[in-house]
Parts: structure tokens; C-alpha cells; sequence
């Protein structure tokens, strides 16, 4: 038997229009499924009570006929939007007790939309990793299980891809900014899409680096992150670097037909060492838009292999500045001072204390590659890269080429624990086929296509031209039937 | 590059954030990896390469130079660990 809170945003919204289900329903639904997965460290504040009030609300206007998509359905909230009178720590303790006094311009249009909040969900600290691990409430915890480990649903948006993917909510809010909605997505089952950069506004989202960060949603299927992007893209004058670009309809583009359209598959990322699963599920999903009528083509996008490099020179430079604001003065945690201390004391410790480890490593090589005498060497060569990473891109589209198929990661999920204690580059590798897309700031989506020899999910990625949402989740739609990837997670929690 | 341990020090001290001196070995160790890894940016030829400033070329957007916000003092400070009297407040920084 089907529960409510196992549907998808598409099929709530229509049983909701229908009559057949309440709100306060579907909405009671999660949060039995919510209390009742503590285990997978999913949400780490819960508002139930808010929950409540919206669902009540969103009744009252769907009886009243006016219900757009969204209106009753409940979603979890990555822990980097700011809430108005949440919790928003972004999984930091130098943020802890911070309530913002506003709310984030995607949290808020997804409300004016009549969406639910069911709670704050986990990831790492500031965005910065790949696993869940590095989050000062602790891990979350993958709903795939297969042996007696417990796996990473991938980060960082591991809290959602785990509330998705075990039906803590119907849909939730992603960020991503090297690969943070695609890879966890991936490692779950799920679907998840980064739009465009400058898609949707970056206003009240806790930044980690403000020229790669984009917030995208984590759903159960294509069709649910088509409505649901509508939901929250469009111009905001509060971010400067939104685009005043129309919106179309995301969901209407979901025709299935992709005849004639031309797909590339780029070699430099067969990579040497790649598994043979990966590798033939990436022949697996160009054989099924082949035969969508689809043409597949080799292409080159050169300078892939410096995309990493690139990456962790910007990403950090722009973190080690973002994140000078906390200082114990403004919000957040500020230490306890001994006699004597002065203000530096004060921002050292406050600073020593509030970041965990990985965050501070991201500062200080960020803070390192900025100061004077190797800001040309590391800084301005790493952007010089990252134009020519672009321009593979820009190549490649202009040879006509429509959308670009390639893994979303080079594994499936795997142990916590096991990646990256001794070398923090071991862990960035994690993120090789996902972190081009925010240095070039194209669209990504990652669809599951299939299950590994061990059982767990694998997906694949889709790459579209800049604004071409449309398009690309059209091309997934048609990957998503293709695979008919239906497989849930045994629920062990 | 190999960053020593007064590298590591100079580093976490421009950043503020306090290092115990036993930390620094292990913390010169980890920012050499990385920086090792960011060597590879070198292979490159970036002659003639302009570096990025913006990722979607665009003009920014223009509005006329009034003040549109304000009188939230009390939100303003809400979520200082210490504010008095309408200011936040720090150790004495002059004495």
C-alpha cells in the first residue's frame, strides 16, 4: 500500500486538486515518517508546528481554487537557507542559535506557492564535502543499505538526498556548488538538477562560493523537479547576479520526444581506473537515447582534467572570504574569553572553535592562494583555467551539439567513514564528473538509470546549454523512462 | 610547493583562526597535499587568457540611489551574542 508521504510532488498536487487527499494529511504523513527515521540523521530541526500551519493554509486555498503546483505539498529545507525564526546553521557550530529575521528569497517563493516546510535538513559544514561527514549534528545516513556498513548518501546535500530518497518528505531543497545536488542524488536514487547559473536567486542562502553556488530541488522524479524548479527560479533584484530571463513552464516541456536532437559524450571523462559498471551504464543510458531517436556523438572537452584543481583554488578563495564574517560579533557563537584577551583573540578562538576541521583547511588555502605574491600563480591561473574549461563547453555546444551524457559519479555510494580520513583530496575526487558544470555554470541533472552489482543506485548526468532547463529535463524525462528505474530502498530504520 | 610549518602558522594567523603550535605539522602536511594537487594547474597554457570575472556575461543591473531599508535595529542585533544599548559590543580594542 501506498502512504502519502511515498508520493511524488506530481501525484500529491493532483490528489490534493482532486479531494482525494488534505494537506494536513499528507502532511502528518511525513511527519510520522520523519520521527519515525531519526536514524538516518535527515532533519536537524524539525518544525512541525509551521508544518501544521501552512498545510491548513494551503487546504483553505485549494478548496478556495487557487493552488498553484506546490500548494500543500511538503518539502524539507536544506539547512543553508535562511528561515525566518529557524534554526539556520548551515550544519555549523559558529552558527549555532542563529534565527535569521528573514527568509530566503527560494524558501519564500516557494511558500508563497503554498509549500510546507517540514524541517531543516543536514549536510556538511558550508556546503564543503562530499560524504554528510563533516556536519556539526553529526552524519546523515543513506537509506541504501546492503551489507552491515552504513553508507554516505553523498553531500552535501546528504540530508536531503536521504529525506527524499526514504520519503521523509515529497521533495526537498538542494545547493550545489561542485556537484552538491547531483552526486548525493545520485548515491540515492533520486533525481537532482542544478540549474544554470543565475537561474535562481542565491538571496538568504548561507554562501560557500558565491560564483558556483546554485540551489536546485531533490525529488523522485524528473517531472517533480520540473515543477519544482519553476517553483523556485526566476529573477530577484536582492542578487545581483539572477538573470532577468523568463521562466517557462519546466513540466510542459515534457514531451519525451527527443528525435533528431544530438548528445555527446565527452572521452576525456572515460577516465583510466573507471569501473566497468560505471562505464556500461554510461553506454546502457547512450543506447536508450539512441533509441529515442537521439543521435550520439563523440566529443572533447580538453581541459576536463584541470577542472578539480581549478576548483579547489576558486571555490576555497572565495569561501576563505565569504566566511570572514564570522567573528563572534554579529551572530553566532563567539568564545569564551580568558583575561586579557582582545578582539584578534576574540576572532581566533570564535573562528577555531566555530569551524570544523575541513571548513578550516577551505579558509586557509582559500586565505594562502589570495595573499600577495601568489594571487597571479594560484588565483588568477585557476580562473584563466576555468575560461578555457568554458570554452570546451562553448565548442562543443556550437558544433551543435543539444545536451551531454556522462556519469555522475565515479562509484556508487560508499562507507561513511571510509574516504578521505588521512588525504582531504581522496574526497574531492568524489566530485570529478559534477564540478565542471558550476565552473562553466551550466545546467546538470542526474537521473538513476540502474543499480550496481552490490545493489545500490547509480546514476547518470545530463548536461544542457545555459537556460536550456527546458530542454535538458526533457532529455532526462526521457532517460527516466528509459531506465524505468523504480527500485526504493528496504526500510531498515 | 611545500608549505612549512611557519607558512602554516603565518597562514592560520591571516585567517583567525587559532592553530595549536602541536597542530601545525599535521596542518603544513594536509595544505601541501592540496597545493600539490593545484600544480597541475601549470600543465596548462593559459597565454593570452583572460581570467573569468563572470560566469554568465552581464551588465548588473541598475536601480536610482535611495535608501530603501532600515529602522530594523532591533532585527539588526537580534542575533548578537553581544549587543548593548543599540551597539554590538567587543573586547576593548583601544585602551
Amino acid at each position: 500500500m501506498t502512504h502519502a508521504n511515498q508520493l511524488t510532488i506530481a501525484a500529491a498536487r493532483d490528489a490534493l486538486r482532486k479531494g482525494e487527499l488534505s494537506a494536513v494529511d499528507l502532511t502528518m504523513s511525513c511527519l510520522t515518517a520523519i520521527d519515525a527515521g531519526d536514524a538516518l540523521g535527515a532533519y536537524v530541526h524539525k518544525t512541525p508546528d509551521i508544518a501544521l500551519d501552512q498545510a491548513r493554509a494551503a487546504d483553505a486555498r485549494i478548496k478556495a481554487g487557487d493552488a498553484p503546483d506546490l500548494c500543500g505539498i511538503p518539502l524539507g529545507i536544506k539547512d543553508v537557507f535562511c528561515t525566518k525564526g529557524v534554526p539556520s546553521q548551515a550544519a555549523s557550530n559558529i552558527l549555532a542559535g542563529f534565527k535569521p529575521e528573514y527568509e530566503s528569497t527560494v524558501t519564500s517563493k516557494l511558500f508563497t506557492a503554498g509549500a510546507v516546510m517540514l524541517g531543516k535538513l543536514n549536510m556538511d559544514e558550508f556546503a564543503m564535502g562530499s560524504s554528510n561527514e563533516s556536519s556539526c549534528y553529526g552524519k546523515a545516513v543513506n537509506p541504501w543499505k546492503v551489507d552491515a556498513r552504513h553508507l554516505t548518501p553523498g553531500g552535501s546535500s546528504g540530508g536531503s538526498a536521504a529525506a527524499v530518497a526514504a520519503d521523509l518528505c515529497i521533495a526537498a531543497t538542494g545547493t550545489d556548488t561542485g556537484g552538491s545536488i547531483r552526486q548525493p542524488a545520485a548515491f540515492t536514487g533520486i533525481v537532482g538538477i542544478k540549474p544554470t547559473y543565475g537561474r535562481v536567486s542565491r538571496w538568504g542562502i548561507i554562501a560557500y562560493a558565491s560564483s558556483l553556488d546554485q540551489a536546485g530541488p531533490m525529488t523522485k522524479s524528473v517531472r517533480d523537479a520540473a515543477i519544482m524548479l519553476g517553483a523556485m527560479a526566476g529573477h530577484d533584484p536582492k542578487d545581483s547576479t539572477s538573470a532577468d530571463i523568463a521562466v517557462p513552464d519546466f513540466e510542459a516541456a515534457l514531451t519525451g520526444d527527443i528525435r533528431g536532437k544530438k548528445i555527446g559524450l565527452p572521452r576525456e571523462y572515460r577516465l583510466d581506473g573507471l569501473s566497468a559498471e560505471v562505464t556500461a551504464l554510461w553506454d546502457k543510458g547512450a543506447d536508450m537515447l539512441r533509441a529515442a531517436g537521439a543521435e550520439i556523438v563523440d566529443i572533447s572537452l580538453p581541459h576536463t582534467k584541470y577542472a578539480l584543481p581549478a576548483y579547489y583554488v576558486i571555490a576555497p578563495a572565495e569561501a576563505s572570504s565569504n566566511l570572514a564574517r564570522y567573528d563572534g560579533v554579529r551572530y553566532g557563537h563567539r568564545a569564551k574569553l580568558s583575561a586579557g584577551d582582545g578582539i584578534t583573540e576574540m576572532y581566533e578562538a570564535t573562528r577555531a572553535e566555530g569551524f570544523g576541521k575541513e571548513v578550516q583547511r577551505r579558509i586557509m588555502i582559500g586565505t594562502y592562494v589570495l595573499s600577495a605574491g601568489f594571487y597571479d600563480a594560484y588565483y588568477n591561473r585557476a580562473r584563466k583555467v576555468r575560461a578555457l574549461i568554458k570554452r570546451d563547453f562553448e565548442n562543443a555546444f556550437a558544433a551543435g551539439v543539444d545536451a551531454i551524457l556522462a556519469p555522475a559519479t565515479p562509484t556508487p555510494a560508499f562507507g561513511l567513514g571510509e574516504m578521505g580520513t588521512t588525504d582531504p583530496v581522496e574526497m574531492y575526487l568524489n566530485d570529478v564528473f559534477t564540478v565542471t558544470l558550476n565552473l562553466a555554470g551550466l545546467p546538470g541533472v542526474a537521473v538513476p538509470v540502474g543499480l550496481s552489482a552490490s545493489g545500490l543506485p547509480l546514476g547518470l548526468q545530463l548536461i544542457g546549454q545555459p537556460w536550456q532547463e527546458a530542454d535538458l529535463l526533457n532529455h532526462a524525462y526521457v532517460l527516466e523512462q528509459a531506465a524505468g528505474f523504480v527500485s526504493k530502498p528496504e526500510k531498515w530504520w | 610547493m611545500s608549505i612549512d610549518i611557519e607558512t602554516a602558522r603565518r597562514v592560520a594567523k591571516l585567517a583567525r583562526i587559532r592553530v595549536a603550535p602541536e597542530d601545525l605539522p599535521e596542518l603544513a602536511g594536509q595544505l601541501s597535499g592540496i597545493l600539490t594537487f593545484m600544480e597541475q594547474l601549470n600543465e596548462v597554457d593559459v597565454t593570452g587568457i583572460e581570467p573569468m570575472t563572470s560566469v554568465t556575461p552581464q551588465r548588473l543591473k541598475r536601480r536610482a540611489d535611495v535608501v530603501t531599508d532600515g529602522n530594523i535595529q532591533a532585527q539588526v542585533l537580534k542575533n548578537a551574542p553581544d549587543a548593548r544599548e543599540g551597539f554590538f559590543a567587543v573586547p576593548k580594542v583601544v585602551e
